[in-house]
């Protein structure tokens, strides 16, 4: 049996739910968890790097979203294939954390700790001051994303997901 | 002569942005800015004409890193208000707690943060690959904080568990004492962090700082004591806002924290050793003594040795709490508001942090103070980057760049690991 068949499934939304758009990773995931896909545990995080290096050390699928930071329109969706490509640190620089996603991927990778597949989804934000409200754009992309992800569990993956997320 | 200014920006939101600007002119340094934006002014307006109940979880959302810090002020703070004492098992649970996030915060600055710096590499990913059996054991004595969190607060980064008067539920003997297997690990990989991060070198600096921090009769400091210095400074909690004050600067929008008619101070783990040496257990005194520190250490960059120490005696501490713990009848004291003002200062692993809380007859915040330590060191840092760039004004640009960035780490402050990536923009003027 591979280890991908015996270790947990993630899906991980990252995010600070008092930062604006910072906290799209927690809306994807809060959709993706209603759609109860088969074996898959869905978790809101807020970013610490090494507690998400203990979460996914020992996962079979691992897929994050979180929101990214960079000059594109807000809403822009990235996918990254994180054990293929090192992830656009600036772009991903909006953990409340000292120890952020970008930088958990590299040191796992480092001590040769990544999952055998990690998935990372950035959503661009717009507006990440203490106290906003999402960016509508943004909370689109928010449904889009969850989409894929499911897509990703299914078709890739062959996952059973029960639900949809809604249009 | 030339002109020199040593700019480094960044956009990171950890725990705030800032920037550091140093301005050399003439062979002389004429400007050192440290810019930090703080979250905490937000806060305090957002606390205004909330319940008093709710200030716990509140000010907890403002450090990613150190909720428990913001959670424990707030509740000192409120039941300073309304005259109640938490005594017995939920005190030492409080301080169970604080232990958990000093080894959290602790370890990643030491391993991830600072060593980096003291070894030649950009960041702790680089080190990572020749130092893996370090960085691990770096990350395992995170995660051994993480647990004491976990256990207490509900769950790891912004524990819900904490409320004023103590907790919502407290745990039975039993389900803490797992926890002491992982803290008989995590003493001994602590020691061994002294021991290796007394191997690195360092810069022979020394300052006649006025350390400030809280001491308490019979402990270490975690959760109360008077507000002491090494200069004479002496007084209870409620006496804060008669000594210091916070002033406003023009390249900051936080505000700078000083003694009034003194000025600079000093808060954090090195504060807090060399005013409280006798009260670290023996175990972390022997540490200290084997690492080659007196009870005072004046060297700004040896806070790496210190901060060790502190994880030591925060396993220790742990270690004792749990062994002797019995589970109180009641996981809270009662708490009714009456109109009131409350003040509260913790340890928080950076160094005090200071809240106070004016509340009226129905339990509503009416006004809200909250002086983080980051923002109390703040001059104190611009000051050693002064001194320093003056007494090395002929290093090369970038080494000098890469030895300020590790004097701004000595402190850990909000900022510190967000330098790693900055870039360094040097103007020069012929």
């Amino acid at each position: 049996m591979s280890a991908t068949s015996e270790g947990r499934h993630l899906v991980i939304g990252v995010g600070n739910p008092d930062r604006g758009d910072d906290a799209i990773g927690l809306v994807v995931a809060r959709l993706v968890r209603q759609t109860r896909p088969s074996g898959v545990t869905v978790i809101e995080e807020s970013g610490d790097g090494i507690t998400l290096m203990e979460l996914w050390r020992n996962a079979g699928i691992v897929i994050v979203i979180d929101a990214a930071q960079c000059d594109t329109e807000p809403g822009t969706i990235y996918r990254f294939d994180a054990r293929l490509t090192p992830l656009p640190a600036q772009s991903f620089h909006c953990s409340t954390h000292a120890f952020d996603l970008a930088q958990a991927v590299e040191l796992s990778r480092t001590l040769n700790q990544l999952p055998n597949r990690l998935i990372v989804y950035g959503i661009v934000g717009k507006q990440f001051e203490l106290g906003t409200a999402l960016d509508p754009s943004v909370d689109a992309a928010a449904r889009q994303v969850a989409r894929r992800v499911l897509q990703d569990l299914r078709d890739a993956w062959g996952i059973q997901v029960i639900g949809e997320i809604p249009k | 002569m030339k002109d020199r200014t040593i700019k480094v920006d960044y956009l990171a939101r950890v725990e705030g942005e800032g920037a550091l600007v140093v301005k050399i002119k003439g062979g002389k340094v004429v400007d050192v800015k440290l810019r930090i934006f703080e979250p905490p002014r937000f806060f305090e307006a957002f606390l205004r004409g909330r319940r008093f109940s709710e200030a716990p979880d509140i000010t907890a959302r403002i450090c990613g890193i150190c909720p428990v810090a913001y959670q424990m002020s707030a509740c000192h703070a409120l039941e300073d208000a309304v005259g109640v004492r938490v005594d017995g098992p939920i005190r030492e649970l409080r301080r169970l707690i604080y232990c958990g996030e000093w080894i959290q915060s602790h370890a990643l600055h030491v391993y991830m943060l600072h060593a980096p710096d003291f070894l030649g590499y950009e960041d702790g990913i680089r080190m990572a690959a020749d130092y893996p059996a370090e960085v691990k054991r770096g990350l395992a004595l995170k995660k051994a904080g993480n647990e004491i969190v976990t256990q207490l607060g509900g769950r790891e980064i912004h524990p819900v568990n904490v409320r004023v008067g103590g907790f919502y539920r407290v745990p039975t003997k039993s389900e803490l004492a797992p926890l002491a297997q992982t803290l008989n690990w995590a003493r001994d990989a602590a020691l061994q962090t002294v021991r290796w991060v007394a191997s690195f070198n360092f810069p022979d600096i020394e300052r006649d700082y006025e350390f400030v921090s809280l001491r308490h009769p019979d402990e270490y400091p975690f959760n109360e004591g008077r507000i002491v210095s090494d200069k004479g400074l002496d007084i209870t909690v409620r006496e804060y806002d008669q000594h210091f004050t916070e002033e406003h600067v023009e390249h900051s929008n936080a505000l700078h924290s000083v003694l009034k008619g003194g000025g600079t101070y000093f808060v954090g783990p090195q504060a807090r050793y060399n005013l409280n040496f006798d009260r670290l257990s023996p175990l972390a005194q022997q540490a200290a003594r084997d690492a080659g520190l007196g009870n005072r250490c004046r060297n700004p960059f040896k806070s790496i040795i210190v901060r060790s120490i502190e994880l030591v005696y925060a396993c220790d501490e742990a270690l004792r709490i749990i062994d002797a713990y019995e589970m109180p009848d009641e996981p809270a004291v009662s708490v009714e508001p009456t109109a009131a003002t409350g003040y509260g200062c913790t340890e928080a692993p950076r160094g005090i942090l200071y809240h106070r809380y004016r509340v009226d007859d129905h339990g509503l915040i009416v006004d809200a103070k909250i002086v983080p330590p980051t923002s109390q060191n703040q001059k104190t840092i611009e000051d050693d980057l002064r001194r320093f760039v003056t007494a090395n004004i002929d290093m090369p640009t970038e080494q000098l760049q890469w030895q300020c960035e590790q004097a701004v780490r000595n402190y850990d402050p909000c900022i510190s690991c967000a330098t790693h990536f900055l870039k360094l923009h040097v103007e020069r003027e012929p």
